[in-house]
């Protein structure tokens, strides 16, 4: 066990190494006005001094070398036109919580909707349970999110009397963007449960069962539904991808104050340094969330081995 | 040569049986029980015809697609849609999608009319612009992203795919590489790519082809590894078929569902980031119309109840469209899985 978590971990740091390292490449990229505030009235020899000053004239690999010392001793520089020189760890550490908060909330939701949901399409496959949920799975991967998110927020608002701007103090600005930001993985779950439960109920131990008069119910729910779900635990890790990249629409169109919300603001002004604080974290994020959900899958399963199991997801 | 013997002896005896028929059973009560009981016989060609021998993978392909009514309607309808989408600029008495239309009696723009007057089909937008002339011209923009998306995935991920799957000495590389894709949510990097690189169309397609591909690859790769050591395979090696034609003919038929799935898929897909990347900011200029920032457009008025049809109908093509290739992808696969045609 040890030794695979510690393999697992390894390989994730030379991951999340390489990914900022390439991220901190393509952002010398940018134009140089995303570290000015005032780009429009400086001179040329004012942004070449500016640039200078903060090292940004300097060889590429001595950049980035610095760029890690940095990052190690928990800083990622300042922050040039979202809030002129406050941190941007300090920016990003009150506007964490809030996200964290919410994408919890929506992985919860989802699974208390999506599971059951699947569990009733395999029990009743074929019959009307599962044709409603096929549809609902259909829509919900058919149609855009970028639409239905907007048609959730432009209903929702008016069924819930809820103004546009996000208020954390009234449960009632939580209810949409939480159901928003589940119903994608409501619709994955249901889907690959559905499948996991029709492939599994082929199989001799549920025909014994049948056999001996076992109840359907009961069926489905001790035997199928137990076996279905180790499966289906492979799909978390992707499914919190899904969940964290659906914040970042979210809590844009709901204003909500974190850090989906604050990346989409950088990105439109222009805020170089914002936004590489912020693709890093979301980087973290999801590369923590991926180890998480294959320890997950170690843990629920006794069957499955810890060695043998590598890249196989 | 005997069962034929056979079978003109039965018809020969059938037709003295018919007459005797007609003179009553006392005419061939007395007949020996050999002639009354003979073999049916049996016809070679038409044992033949019963077999699968004149079997075609896309003739059976498609008559298991053309079953499905609800694929079938909506193929032709989508067909319908996207030609009429590439033809609308051609008919005669089109806006100019851009152009901001002046009310010749008062000089002022068409602000918002509502659809249906004035002769704006589907309404003005806030300047004046035909938004049925938009909706089309961004349906265009929005279609031909996404197709060259798919076309870019598919091809640089089959490729790859089958040079990882058949060359081992890739594997490693790859695979390394898939692993470090894989954990970044594309979405990041396709907000990196546009806001380092200016919006434009083919900007847009390489951020989103840029790390679709290799998704494509793996599932290839996996399908490659499963079926290249098959006996077809190996006998084809020993007798001396060319690499290259292996892949063509042995191994990528066999692919050709899954393929066509996720092509199918990358489409709706593709559109979708393209509405995503356009509400961030990043996305195309609103001089190119595309249902990305005409939904954005219409997201800025959809709390003034009388101006959400700017919101609703780029929206009804949008999903129209995705619903449409999903469903359709879906049927066609199920009906190019050989696995489905002998039942």
């Amino acid at each position: 066990m040890l030794k695979y978590l510690a393999k697992r971990i390894g390989r994730s740091i030379l991951t999340l190494f390489i990914i900022v390292t390439l991220v901190f490449c393509l952002l010398r990229l940018m134009p140089v006005e995303g570290y000015f505030a005032n780009y429009e009235k400086m001179t040329e020899a004012q942004i070449q001094a500016g640039l200078q000053s903060m090292g940004l004239l300097d060889p590429l690999p001595v950049q980035i070398g610095r760029f890690w010392w940095n990052a190690f001793h928990g800083d990622l520089g300042v922050s040039h036109i979202y809030k002129v020189n406050a941190s941007v760890t300090g920016i990003l550490a009150k506007k964490l919580p809030i996200s964290i908060q919410m994408g919890v909330l929506a992985m919860l939701l989802s699974l208390v909707i999506g599971i059951p949901m699947g569990l009733l399409m395999g029990r009743f496959k074929n019959r009307w349970p599962d044709k409603i949920g096929t549809a609902i799975i259909v829509l919900i991967q058919a149609v855009p999110a970028a639409v239905y998110y907007l048609y959730i927020q432009m209903y929702g608002t008016q069924a819930l009397n809820v103004g546009l701007l996000f208020d954390a103090s009234d449960w009632r600005y939580w209810v949409l963007p939480v159901c928003s930001m589940s119903l994608g993985n409501v619709a994955f779950y249901a889907m690959w449960l559905r499948r996991y439960m029709v492939d599994e109920s082929n199989k001799d131990y549920v025909r014994l069962a049948l056999a001996k008069g076992v109840s359907e119910n009961n069926i489905a729910l001790h035997h199928i539904f137990r076996n279905a779900m180790v499966p289906l635990v492979q799909y978390i890790p992707s499914a919190f991808l899904n969940t964290v990249v659906g914040s970042i629409y979210i809590e844009s169109l709901y204003s909500i104050p974190g850090m989906g919300g604050l990346l989409v603001t950088c990105v439109q002004r222009h805020d170089n340094t914002m936004v590489q604080g912020i693709v890093l974290l979301y980087a973290c994020v999801g590369i923590i969330g991926l180890i998480l959900g294959d320890l997950l899958m170690v843990l629920i399963d006794p069957r499955i081995s810890f060695g043998k199991k590598e890249g196989g997801r | 040569m005997l069962f034929h013997m056979k079978d003109h002896k039965a018809a020969v005896l059938e037709n003295d049986l018919n007459k005797l028929q007609k003179d009553g059973p006392a005419a061939w009560a007395d007949l020996p029980e050999d002639e009354l009981f003979t073999p049916a016989g049996f016809s070679e060609e038409r044992a033949e015809a019963t077999s699968y021998s004149n079997y075609s993978y896309w003739g059976s392909t498609f008559r298991a697609f053309f079953k499905n009514k609800i694929a079938v309607t909506l193929l032709i309808a989508l067909i319908a849609v996207v030609a009429f989408a590439f033809l609308q600029p051609c008919l005669p008495g089109q806006a100019d999608p851009n152009l901001c239309q002046v009310d010749p009696a008062t000089g002022i723009q068409f602000r918002n009319i509502a659809p249906g007057e004035d002769g704006f089909i589907w309404g003005s937008n806030a300047i004046g612009q035909d938004l049925w002339a938009r909706i089309w011209a961004g349906a265009r923009t929005s279609l031909t992203i996404a197709f060259f998306v798919a076309l870019i995935e598919a091809v640089v991920g089959i490729t790859v795919g089958v040079l990882w799957g058949y060359v081992r000495q890739l594997d490693f590389f790859f695979t390394e590489l898939y692993n470090i894709c894989d954990n970044v949510p594309s979405t990041i990097i396709l907000i990196l790519i546009s806001y380092v690189a200016s919006p434009s169309v083919k900007t847009l397609i390489l951020g989103m082809s840029i790390t679709g591909w290799i998704a494509m690859a793996r599932f290839i790769r996996n399908q490659i590894l499963i079926i290249r050591d098959r006996d077809y395979n190996v006998a084809s090696r020993c007798i001396g078929t060319p690499t290259h034609r292996i892949v063509l003919r042995n191994l990528l038929p066999y692919l050709v569902s899954v393929i066509m799935l996720r092509m199918a898929l990358t489409i709706p897909a593709a559109i979708g980031s393209e509405v995503f990347i356009t509400y961030i900011g990043l996305g195309l200029s609103v001089e190119t119309p595309s249902l990305g920032n005409l939904i954005n457009d219409g997201r800025k008025v959809m709390m003034q109840a009388g101006l959400r049809y700017q919101l609703l109908y780029p929206t009804i093509i949008l999903s129209f469209v995705t619903i449409a290739f999903y469903l359709i992808g879906n049927a066609f696969s199920d009906a190019a899985d050989p696995k489905n045609h002998l039942q």
